[in-house]
């Protein structure tokens, strides 16, 4: 497994002048055999960075590099994409009509020397990996739990040999008591297999449960990265700890916010705010705290901040923690 | 094609409307194989003596100009008329497939404009194109095909594409995509087989119309000319005599008419079966409900708001019948939040559904008690409820989308539910919409009351349903997973507006959803839902940590929280829950469920009182773990992950 890098990569849809700016120059390290968890509200470029991750999203500009390779390049010389990628939806994600072993098989890489019963008996050994006996390759995905599903579409994503595996919302779809089914499957490939993965999702407590490390993106920026530990324990970014605060905890009561800015809606992407693209919604910001101007005019950066934290008052990477 | 699909086709054959079309179609096709077997010398002898004569017994539906009989010829046109309009149905298809499935194989630019070929294309008249095609291809039974094929080729083309675009959009050929399959491959493995069923329908029935033009050309002598004959020429040659008799004239006119029908009812009878084009499944739940006024009167306070005791919904399903609610039992205070939790097709929604008799179409309701505002829901005319539910009572659903109608302004859909109930003159009622919006804290409300629903966020969008939801002052609100589709940042907004209105309006909330933590963060007492029964009532203090039953218990264990143990692997609940129609014998969970014994499995437990205040269905209910959720799947093994999938 090797090292996952996105370089001042940027996704636009539509164009130039009237177009979306889905993902604004984001910089990102998925280090190789860990699990980087990607968090933030719907609409900020998560999946749209996956997309562009395994070519399904055309890159405006930046790179992704694989141990320091173009992503592209090496699926040119390799014949296909060092990436793999699961989806939200496990009803859409396996063709109806085909075996959940015929769609497996069908990612194998194609090996001239391979014989049909080699690759039945690897589509059977895949299936095991993922929690499913190997008998079931023959049925349907109709035939199956979207839990199921999700674990063939893991499979399939498996087969390909793929460098990183990308996950996007794989359990955002699927019901709870399924759900943590999926997650073991995750976390246990993840310690067997050092499997590098970027592992996306709104869900904070999934996201901490499966992550080393935590990115968290707003409105197609990355705004903090760090250790899991640090990012969820000590959080630097305003938007951060907002997100951390509306995580519903049982018995508490709903947290009141901090004033009224919280509550205003995501902006909208055609027009992101000036200066820092939080600060219309900042409950430490401009709308709150007077003198914050700063935060309007200039863009903050996350260098030289704890956790990269692009805020203009985060405080400093070497300041000892409280 | 999929055992699956070949018995929903068949299926469609069972529908009286779709025997008759298949007998006809098949009567069609047979004749045009044997008809000109059997009857051709008849059709082609000429005979001066019978010139022009009317039915007989010789000729039941006279002669020709030569004396020849008019029903032998018109059964033999069969397969010449039939012949051509496939011909022609299948050139259309095949060019429809091509120009339908270009733009996917030649990229985003080539694609645009033949999309914009097609659309310009479509808006011409169908038979204005085959007109156009039949002057430049020339007269004759050839060109006349190519003509009638070109025309239908632009609605084909329109058809395959937006299936080709739909299923494109779908996540498996992403996949396909990602895994380095090329394109060409794509469309043969992945998309075709995809959308084959409707096209073939729809083939079947153009099939029909194509033999309608066809007789149309042939008629005007653009088509078939003689000595070939097909049912338009006949039609035309009869029409000189009509007056002499009609019966000659007619029975070509028929002949095309018949085999029209057959094309079209059985492509028809097949898209209904294959849910093409269903029929509109019940009125929208959320347009029967608009909340209005307080319906004043009947309600004491201090009694319950809510009471329902043993309710029970059943569908049919084929010769018997199912039931996804049974035995459901319970009763809600003014002011009260109570929750509903369980796995999607445990029975909430339908619950809810059936409290605000607002059960689609086959299903049936039934009750011991079912009180509301102290009125007996189960007697009465339907429109005196509709009234009392409608005023006092409001749904927030999952999808405020779908709940909203999409072509009218926000301000104005929430206005019509007073201008309708309260008779409200349209400036009230639009202040009072604007004053809700603003209620619900929506920005600008003023502003955003002259927006269509497509221009809300998701959030706002189902904040303008709750407001809609206390354009009055409902007693109770119903949210069935109002937060589900939602960031949890504007979810945390939506259930504190929710919050907000019940305490201050002393509103009852009965809130429905999936997610535990969410259920024991908003409510007082929680109900635990499973395979259509209350499994458990329990405070929702309790919920997280002294679940009684074993389900609710590995319910709350399966989620990770902010302070779950990362070491350890989830508790995973093995198999999955049973289909309303198969019901185990004796406890529904036992399947299960780690503590099951003899006894479960032969007995269902009764929702019983448990230690005062809450009800357990479990006859082990003492046994239940007093939480060790990380500890109630085989902890450390692989394994334990797969146990969903391989009881199933
Ligand atoms: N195909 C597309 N065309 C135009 N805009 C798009 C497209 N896909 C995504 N977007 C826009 O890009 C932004 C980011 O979307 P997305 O990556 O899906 O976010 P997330 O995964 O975080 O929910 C949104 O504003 C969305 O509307
Ligand atoms: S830069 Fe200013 S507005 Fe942005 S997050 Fe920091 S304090 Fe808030
Ligand atoms: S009754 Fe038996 S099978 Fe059912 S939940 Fe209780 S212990 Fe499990
Ligand atoms: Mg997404």
């Amino acid at each position: 497994m090797r090292e996952l890098r996105f370089e001042q990569v940027s996704v636009r849809f539509g164009s130039r002048r009237r177009g979306t700016v889905a993902v604004d120059g984001v910089d990102l390290v998925v280090p190789a055999g860990t699990v980087v968890g990607l968090v933030g509200e719907s609409g900020s470029g998560k999946s749209t960075l996956a997309r562009a991750a395994v070519g399904l999203a055309p890159l405006t500009g930046g790179r992704i590099l694989l141990d320091g390779r173009p992503v592209r390049e090496m699926s040119r010389a390799a014949g296909r994409p060092p990436l793999q990628m699961v989806f939200q939806d496990p009803y859409s994600a396996l063709d109806p009509r085909m075996s959940i072993g015929d769609s497996i098989a069908e990612a194998i890489p194609r090996q001239p020397a391979s014989t049909a019963a080699q690759r039945r008996a690897e589509v059977g050994r895949l299936l095991e990996l993922v929690g499913l006996p190997a008998d079931r390759a023959g049925v349907r995905p109709d035939e199956l739990s979207g839990g199921q599903r999700q674990r063939v579409a893991l499979a399939r994503a498996l087969a390909g040999r793929p460098e990183v595996i990308v996950a996007d919302e794989i359990t955002s779809a699927l019901d709870v008591s399924i759900q943590g089914a999926v997650l073991n499957v995750v976390r246990e490939l993840q310690r067997r297999m050092r499997l590098t993965m970027l592992f996306i999702s709104h869900n904070l407590a999934v996201v901490r449960y499966v992550s080393d490390v935590v990115a968290v993106m707003y409105l197609g920026r990355i705004v903090e990265y760090g250790p899991a530990a640090d990012v969820l324990g000590d959080p630097q970014h305003p938007y951060t700890r907002e997100l951390l605060a509306a995580v519903p905890r049982a018995g508490a009561p709903l947290p009141q916010p901090p004033g009224e800015s919280a509550d205003a809606d995501p902006p909208d992407p055609h027009q992101p705010p000036s200066g820092c693209r939080f600060h219309p919604r900042c409950p430490v910001g401009p709308q709150v705290v007077p003198g914050r101007d700063r935060c309007r005019d200039s863009e903050p950066s996350g260098a030289g901040h704890r956790n990269l934290a692009a805020c203009h008052f985060a405080a400093a990477a070497g300041q000892a923690r409280p | 094609m999929a055992p699956a699909t070949r018995s929903r086709w068949i299926g469609a054959l069972r529908s009286p409307l779709g025997v008759t079309a298949a007998t006809l179609l098949l009567v069609v096709l047979l004749l045009a194989v044997v008809a000109p077997l059997v009857w051709q010398s008849r059709a082609d002898a000429v005979s001066p003596a019978d010139i022009l004569q009317g039915s007989s017994a010789r000729h039941p539906v006279g002669t020709d100009l030569l004396g020849r009989d008019i029903l032998a010829r018109v059964l033999v046109a069969t397969r010449l008329s039939v012949a051509l309009a496939l011909a022609a149905t299948a050139i259309g298809v095949l060019a429809g497939l091509l120009l339908g499935t270009a733009p996917m194989l030649l990229g985003r630019r080539a694609g645009r404009w033949i999309a914009a070929l097609i659309n310009v294309a479509v808006a011409f008249p169908n038979l204005l194109l085959a007109l156009f095609f039949a002057v430049i291809f020339g007269v004759g039974a050839k060109g006349a095909v190519l003509a009638i094929g070109f025309a239908t080729a632009p609605g084909f083309a329109r058809l395959t594409q937006t299936m080709v675009a739909t299923v494109a959009g779908r996540d498996f050929i992403a996949a396909a995509r990602i895994a380095g399959i090329g394109r060409i491959r794509i469309l043969v493995r992945h998309v075709l087989p995809n959308i084959a069923e409707p096209l073939v329908v729809t083939a079947t029935m153009a099939a029909g119309g194509s033999l309608l033009s066809f007789a149309g050309l042939s008629f005007l002598g653009l088509g078939v000319q003689a000595p070939s004959y097909d049912w338009g020429r006949l039609l035309g040659e009869g029409l000189a005599q009509i007056y002499i008799h009609p019966a000659g004239a007619l029975a070509a006119g028929v002949a095309v008419v018949v085999a029209a029908m057959a094309f079209n009812l059985t492509g028809e009878a097949v898209a209904r079966a294959i849910g093409l084009r269903s029929p509109q499944a019940g009125a929208r739940p959320a347009d029967d409900a608009p909340p209005v006024a307080r319906a004043g009167g009947t309600y004491q306070a201090g009694s319950s708001l809510l009471s329902v005791r043993n309710l029970s919904v059943t569908f049919p399903a084929g010769a018997d019948e199912v039931t996804p609610v049974r035995e459901v039992s319970l009763e809600l205070r003014r002011g009260e939040a109570v929750g509903i939790v369980g796995e999607s097709g445990s029975g909430k929604s339908l619950a809810a559904l059936a409290i605000a008799q607002l059960v689609p179409a086959p299903g049936r309701v039934h009750a011991e008690r079912l009180e509301f505002l102290g009125a007996d829901l189960r007697a009465g005319s339907g429109k005196a409820h509709r009234r009392l539910l409608g005023t006092s009572l409001a749904m927030v659903f999952q999808d405020p989308m779908t709940s909203l109608n999409p072509t009218q302004r926000v301000g104005r859909q929430l206005a019509e539910v007073v201008r309708q109930h309260e008779g409200a003159d349209r400036t009230r009622a639009w202040a009072r919409a604007v004053d809700r919006l603003r209620a619900v804290r929506i920005p600008a409300a003023e502003r955003r009351a002259r927006q269509l629903p497509h221009e809300f966020s998701g959030g706002m969008r189902q904040r303008a349903m709750i407001g809609m939801g206390v354009m009055a002052s409902p007693a109770l609100i119903i949210a069935d997973e109002p937060t589900t589709a939602l960031d949890v940042t504007v979810q945390r907004q939506v259930l504190r507006l929710l919050e907000n209105i019940r305490t201050a309006e002393d509103v009852a909330l009965l809130f429905i959803s999936h997610d535990v933590t969410v259920v024991a963060q908003v409510c007082e007492r929680v109900l635990v839902m499973y395979a259509g029964r209350i499994v458990e009532d329990l405070p929702a203090g309790e919920l997280m940590h002294d679940a009684r039953h074993p389900y609710t218990g590995a319910l709350v264990a399966a989620v990770p929280g902010m302070d779950t143990d990362r070491e350890l692997p989830l508790a995973a609940v093995p198999g999955r829950p049973p289909e309303p129609g198969r019901l185990p014998a004796g406890c529904a969970f036992a399947p299960r469920c780690p503590l099951a014994t003899a006894r479960c499995r032969e007995q269902d437990p009764p929702l019983a009182t448990y230690g005062g205040d809450r009800r357990v269905a479990c006859w082990h209910a003492d046994l239940a773990p007093t939480v060790a959720p990380q500890q109630t799947s085989a902890a450390g093994q692989p394994a334990a992950a797969g146990t969903e999938g391989s009881t199933a």
